[in-house]
């Protein structure tokens, strides 16, 4: 095997959730990598919604937004947004919704919205977007962050998004919350309770190092499962995609003048 | 009747300071020829409104306009932060400004109540979240059927919306093409709508399952072309996503930040002599 970076173990992780004629709410950046990968790779089949309202949609390089034309031209259809979240995400039509953020505390529950006060906060972050209505709706979300105790913490400043919180049962969510994390370390799922838990290691990553990359006294599976490392058809692929997207991306735009 | 204003007037008479006003288009057709009028025209004390504030946004807050802003998410798509937006809200400059957040899911409701002219939006929402603890608009409803408590938000009329859109026929008629967004909702909802559009052409074909703002609800179309970049047009020209990764630098510090928008907006007189500016100094 060769050489991959951790970046590309995650993503190979997280693709190889994803299974053919999934229905996935899919974010910009890793989660998009991801899903790209598993409909070259495995699941042809696969259905990409992007918040835009692009539904079907099969990009031939990544988007640098959630917007991008390369979006709706590829896709079986373009809706209206508001027909997104309350037709499809609400309506509990999405089996797989992918979140990242700038915290995650050990229920699953995200803070994308600030560091410190709401009021005054020393970090100002995008905030909420589709993330809250995500995490309630989808059937299962998958949550993608790399793992550091800044970020993986054990109280969050603020609570975007809802994870296995106390009361989600009577909460009107429809979805069954996060039911994986996809770190650089590891990965880790919910234990009875909801508190995540690591439950497999990825080849020459030892435990003390997840264990050390979470901000909480990281709880441990009795039985490990070690990840296998990207195959070189993996990575091939994932690498063609990441290059016609960097091609693609340089090429000049004109103004429209 | 649909009004035919050079972009200019079209600010100049039906924008004036303190209104509440929602530039939209969901990554795509972002007004920014109009953003950038209210910028030259110096206006202030606006209530903004938009469900991802961009780089427009960023351009009015920094400048002053804005005393609120109702949104969604406020990032630079695919690049990082909106740092006019973050200096603002972390450190008040160059002035306080007032937040009425939400997510995307409840703007989306509130502009589709707003287009339906009623009261609220509800959804089964802002569940798990702390944001109904700092926003008072978020509040709950009873289902009268089921009994379950559902999320409302109240709706969202703003004073005027301004979208581009790729053309207008000469009665006023609007179509757009490709990513919509909530631009339809947002239109209907406004008290007056102002449309920018790359070309005006006799007559639109018949649009049997296209978008459409037919000419009675649209108050003043002004012929804008390149009205969107650096965000893009559907089948004209492609977002500049180049710019987006250059905005970071240029509006992390409030010098350079503040130097070109005197140098491209302030210092030019419409649209076409910002485009023009940029082509020249590269920026």
């Amino acid at each position: 095997m060769s050489d991959y970076s951790r970046d590309e173990m995650m993503t190979v992780a997280a693709a190889r959730m994803l299974w053919d004629g999934c229905v996935c709410f899919v974010g910009i950046g890793l989660p998009s990598a991801a899903c790209n990968l598993a409909r070259l790779i495995h699941a042809p089949g696969l259905v990409l919604i992007y918040e835009s309202g692009t539904i079907g949609t099969r990009p031939t390089v990544l988007p640098l937004s959630i917007g991008d034309g390369e979006l709706a031209e590829t896709a079986a259809c373009v809706v209206p947004l508001p027909d997104i979240f309350s037709d499809y995400l609400q309506a509990g039509r999405v089996d797989v919704g992918f979140l990242g953020a700038a915290q995650i505390d050990r229920l699953g529950n995200l803070n994308s919205t600030v560091i410190g006060p709401y009021s005054r906060p020393r970090t100002r972050l995008p905030g909420a977007g589709g993330a809250p209505e995500i995490a309630a709706h989808a059937r299962q979300v998958f949550i993608v962050m790399k793992a550091s105790p800044r970020s993986f913490v054990a109280a969050l400043d603020f609570q975007t998004s809802g994870g296995h919180f106390e009361g989600r049962g009577k909460s009107g969510a429809r979805g069954g919350g996060p039911t994986i994390v996809v770190t650089d370390v590891g990965i880790l799922k919910p234990q009875p309770g909801g508190e995540l838990a690591l439950v497999a290691v990825y080849p020459g990553i030892p435990v003390e190092e997840a264990r050390a990359a979470i901000g909480w006294p990281l709880a441990v599976a009795p039985q490990l499962e070690t990840i296998a490392a990207p195959t070189m058809k993996e990575l091939a692929a994932l690498r063609a995609l990441k290059a016609r997207t960097e091609a693609a991306h340089r090429e000049p735009v004109r103004l429209p003048i | 009747m649909t009004e035919f204003l050079p972009l200019s007037e079209a600010i100049a008479r039906h924008v004036p300071d303190g209104t509440s006003v929602a530039l939209e288009g969901f990554t795509h057709l972002i007004p920014f020829a109009a953003g950038h009028e209210l910028i030259r025209q110096g206006r202030r004390d606006l209530h903004l409104i938009r469900m991802t504030p961009d780089l427009i946004y960023d351009q009015l807050i920094g400048m002053g306009a804005a005393r609120r802003l109702t949104f969604s998410w406020g990032g630079n798509p695919g690049v990082g932060s909106l740092h006019r937006l973050r200096d603002a809200v972390e450190q008040d400059w160059p002035r306080p400004l007032e937040l009425d957040e939400h997510s995307h899911a409840g703007m989306a409701a509130g502009y589709r109540a707003g287009a339906a002219r009623l009261p609220f939006g509800t959804l089964r929402g802002y569940i798990g979240t702390d944001l109904p603890k700092h926003n008072p608009n978020i509040r709950s409803v009873r289902c009268p059927y089921t009994g379950e408590e559902l999320a409302t938000v109240p709706a969202l009329n703003p004073d005027v919306t301004i979208l581009h859109a790729q053309r207008a026929d000469r009665r006023g008629n609007v179509a757009i093409e490709g990513i919509i967004g909530a631009q339809r909702e947002a239109g209907l909802a406004a008290k007056l709508l102002i449309v920018t559009v790359e070309e005006i052409v006799d007559e639109l074909p018949p649009a049997m399952n296209g978008v459409l703002l037919p000419h009675f609800t649209v108050g003043v179309v002004s012929h804008c072309p390149g009205g969107a970049w650096p965000s893009y047009a559907q089948g004209r020209y492609s977002r500049d996503n180049d710019f987006y990764l250059r905005w970071d630098d240029i509006a992390r510090d409030r010098g350079r930040f503040t130097e070109w928008m005197e140098r491209h907006v302030r210092g030019t007189s419409d649209h076409r002599g910002f485009l023009e500016s940029l082509r020249r100094g590269a920026a």
